[in-house]
């Protein structure tokens, strides 16, 4: 039975991740995203359901990407956004963490966008603070609304998640984005797959719920959705893969290893890209890439993320 | 190209360790390859126009494969070119090739593994194969492009006579080998455990003033070695052993079902730290020779198989870093050419049987690097050794084809010697028998 979305509730005060969501709430935030991208496509983009409220966007890793979409997703809502930078320096104890939250919670915010270089990091600042919290990527564990763009771009153009097969590709054992997605497309009935070099892949990665493939064209063989992920430079050179021309011959996703993929299969990466590093540019801005399309999502679902939780903040 | 005529080994003893068979008869040579071979190929039943070896009773077997030897191109051109060890191999009755990567520059680059091969097309005489280095300068900070030099045609991964120190630099270079089904070859010594020792730890060393260095530096590096194993699948190949306590890691690790193999030089199964006698500096070595207990020790380790591979770890080094006081001379010693002559004193003081030494020396190696040779198997590369077992001799470094005579075994007594080296059907090297 769906749901009507202008309705959809999140009952919980946080979104920490995709971890613990039920396929009906991760339902419920695409149709309420849904009607987001409509609203942005319009010259009026502006809604009033935040009116009054603050939303604070504490950023303590650099991403303007990120940053940027958070805040037009709450300004277009009507709430007040504040943005922080941390220096990376000052916060690298877990008691100046804290003190930092119990100094904001002392300013009333209502929303707390986090972003934060050490997993778990977003949960214990939730756990001090009065207000809803938001992660917005916490090291290497949880990006959620990446996933949850992610399944809203596949959705708007396979029609569908499950049964899709979703090749995700890359450097799998830094990649929160990794992590959120295995799990909102697991949740959602989609068959995951893990390519990358063993020394890019989580240990254990068959129990995360994926097959797991060491060799690109092997992988990507008849996938409907193919997710690059990005390599980070400090990664290459020797500690994790030797170089990048290496890397690009065995993991980089060019015309040639796509072919390998069902033809209508598309493209996708969370950006911003190494172009011929982990993706040709030929292949990057080619008819099969989503890369601008999820950045259209993001707005969409963070604005359906900040709007779910205010219709559970007290007094909503 | 003129074809070649057909070659009949006749009147031989066939020992083919691939097969575990050892038999009297002939060896039919054509287009390169063994075409039959057995007791029913009698001198006069070659077809037409086939040259006729009667080999008189001698032993035919596979050419040998030696998977650690020094060649100094590039860079180190004065000590060896891939010209003057591949005619040292044909001497000594080696058919395959498998040179080190501490070369000027190193062996890190595709490029450099192409610039090899082509050399070796161009002036050698046996098959010759690069392994490549398993980080970047030998440095043991960043791993190489494994499968961009695989590609290229290295045959396996290894730091030469350097370990690689950093346990998670090993940790992910395996990981990553591991990937591309690489051969990891890694020298077992803890360079902390080194130190400045130059000679084995113990009472001999101790008799001549020479700092020592103890068989822990080995173990306990190949034990880490293991471990990782373990943690990461990798296919892992022991340099060089050479002592009683890492057999017993060895063993452990092959009962485990681990992917482990093990070689031992022929120096270190020929020889021990007494050779070093009033400091002869062609007897030291890296890793050091150790005492007697432990060479009978690694002989039996080849004769049941706990040891997979015997090689020359031939290194060739020339007067200026050799004629120097024990402890400032560099380490290593010529052994291409020497290794089965030296290798049969173990057959002849029956410590390894015959068969198992050719294992040893040729079938072994080939299979772990998945190159040709190490059979007489019909259709197989005629890549052949026609070995005198029983001549006495005595070996004269003047002879020796290496442009460096730093050999352990200079006037040293030999019974045996290699008659003719055949690679591909063509003969590189003859002598009367």
């Amino acid at each position: 039975m769906t749901q009507d979305p202008s309705s959809f509730v999140l009952k919980r005060r946080h979104l920490l991740g995709i971890e613990g969501l039920s396929p009906a709430e991760i339902t419920g935030l695409l149709d309420l995203a849904e009607e987001f991208v409509t609203l942005n496509r319009q010259i009026e983009k502006k809604r009033t359901s935040l009116r009054g409220r603050t939303q604070i966007n504490l950023f303590f890793e650099a991403s303007t990407r990120t940053q940027s979409s958070f805040e037009l997703a709450g300004k277009r809502l009507g709430a007040d956004v504040m943005n922080m930078s941390v220096a990376q320096s000052s916060i690298k104890k877990g008691e100046t963490l804290i003190d930092t939250a119990l100094t904001l919670n002392a300013m009333h915010p209502d929303i707390l966008i986090m972003r934060h270089a050490a997993s778990g990091a977003v949960e214990l600042l939730a756990n001090k603070v009065d207000c809803s919290v938001v992660n917005a990527g916490d090291g290497t564990h949880e990006h959620p609304t990446q996933a949850l763009l992610d399944a809203l771009t596949i959705r708007r153009n396979k029609g569908r998640i499950e049964r899709l097969t979703v090749a995700i590709c890359g450097d799998i054992l830094h990649s929160r984005v990794a992590r959120s997605n295995i799990i909102l497309l697991n949740q959602m009935q989609a068959r995951v797959r893990a390519i990358g070099p063993s020394t890019l892949l989580p240990a254990a990665a068959e129990r995360l719920g994926v097959e797991v493939y060491r060799d690109m064209k092997e992988g990507l063989k008849d996938v409907d959705i193919v997710m690059m992920l990005r390599l980070q430079r400090e990664r290459m050179n020797g500690s994790f893969v030797p170089s990048v021309q290496e890397y690009f011959h065995y993991f980089g996703l060019d015309e040639v290893k796509l072919r390998y993929a069902k033809p209508d299969a598309l493209v996708m990466h969370p950006g911003p890209m190494n172009r011929g590093v982990e993706i040709s540019t030929a292949v990057a801005d080619g008819a099969q890439s989503l890369i601008r399309e999820q950045v259209e999502m993001g707005v969409a679902v963070r604005m359906a993320v900040l709007e779910a939780l205010a219709r559970n903040l007290p007094n909503a | 190209m003129t074809a070649q005529r057909p070659l009949l080994l006749a009147n031989a003893l066939l020992v083919d360790p691939a097969a575990g068979t050892q038999v009297h008869g002939g060896l039919l040579v054509r287009d390169g390859l063994i075409a039959d071979a057995g007791p029913h190929l009698a001198p006069g039943a070659a077809p037409e126009g086939t040259e006729t070896v009667d080999c008189g009773g001698r032993i035919v077997a596979p050419g040998l494969v030696d998977m650690r030897c020094f060649v100094g191109e590039p860079g180190y051109e004065y000590r060896e070119t891939i010209a003057s060890a591949t005619a040292a191999a044909a001497a000594g009755g080696v058919t395959t090739l498998v040179s080190q990567p501490a070369t000027d520059p190193a062996v890190d680059d595709p490029a450099i593994v192409d610039f090899l091969l082509r050399r070796a097309r161009d002036t050698g005489i046996v098959r010759f194969h690069p392994m490549a280095a398993i980080t970047k300068k030998l440095a043991g900070r960043e791993m190489t492009e494994f499968g961009l030099l695989q590609e290229a045609g290295a045959v396996a991964f290894t730091d030469g006579a350097r370990s690689v120190t950093d346990a998670l630099v090993m940790r992910r270079a395996m990981t990553y080998a591991r990937d591309f089904d690489a051969l990891i070859v890694h020298h077992t010594e803890e360079p902390s455990l080194v130190g400045e020792g130059v000679m084995n730890e113990g009472e001999f060393a101790s008799r001549l003033g020479l700092a020592g260095i103890p068989v822990e530096a080995e173990t306990i590096m190949l034990e880490r070695d293991i471990r990782l194993v373990k943690l990461t699948g990798a296919r892992y190949h022991a340099a060089s052993v050479t002592c009683r306590d890492s057999l017993a890691i060895i063993a452990r690790a092959k009962n485990e079902g681990l992917p482990v193999t093990a070689a031992v030089s022929i120096n270190h199964l020929t020889l021990n730290e007494n050779d070093i006698g009033s400091y002869r500096t062609f007897c030291k070595l890296s890793p050091p020779l150790r005492t007697e207990d432990d060479r009978l020790a690694l002989a039996d380790a080849v004769a049941d198989g706990t040891i997979d591979v015997v090689v020359s770890d031939h290194d060739p080094q020339d007067v200026e870093t050799k004629r120097l006081p024990f402890a400032e001379a560099a380490p290593g010693a010529v052994g291409v050419e020497t290794m089965l002559p030296a290798a049969l004193r173990l057959v002849h003081g029956g410590l390894v049987p015959l068969a198992t030494l050719l294992r040893a020396l040729s079938t072994a190696p080939a299979q772990l690097l998945r190159l040709p040779g190490g059979t007489l198997a019909r259709g197989e590369a005629a890549d052949l050794v026609v070995i005198d077992l029983d001549t006495p001799w005595v070996l004269d470094r003047d002879d020796l084809r290496s442009k460096c005579k730093n050999s352990p075994f200079d006037e040293a007594r030999m019974s045996g010697r290699v008659l003719r080296t055949i690679v591909g059907g063509r003969t590189v090297h003859a002598v009367a028998g």
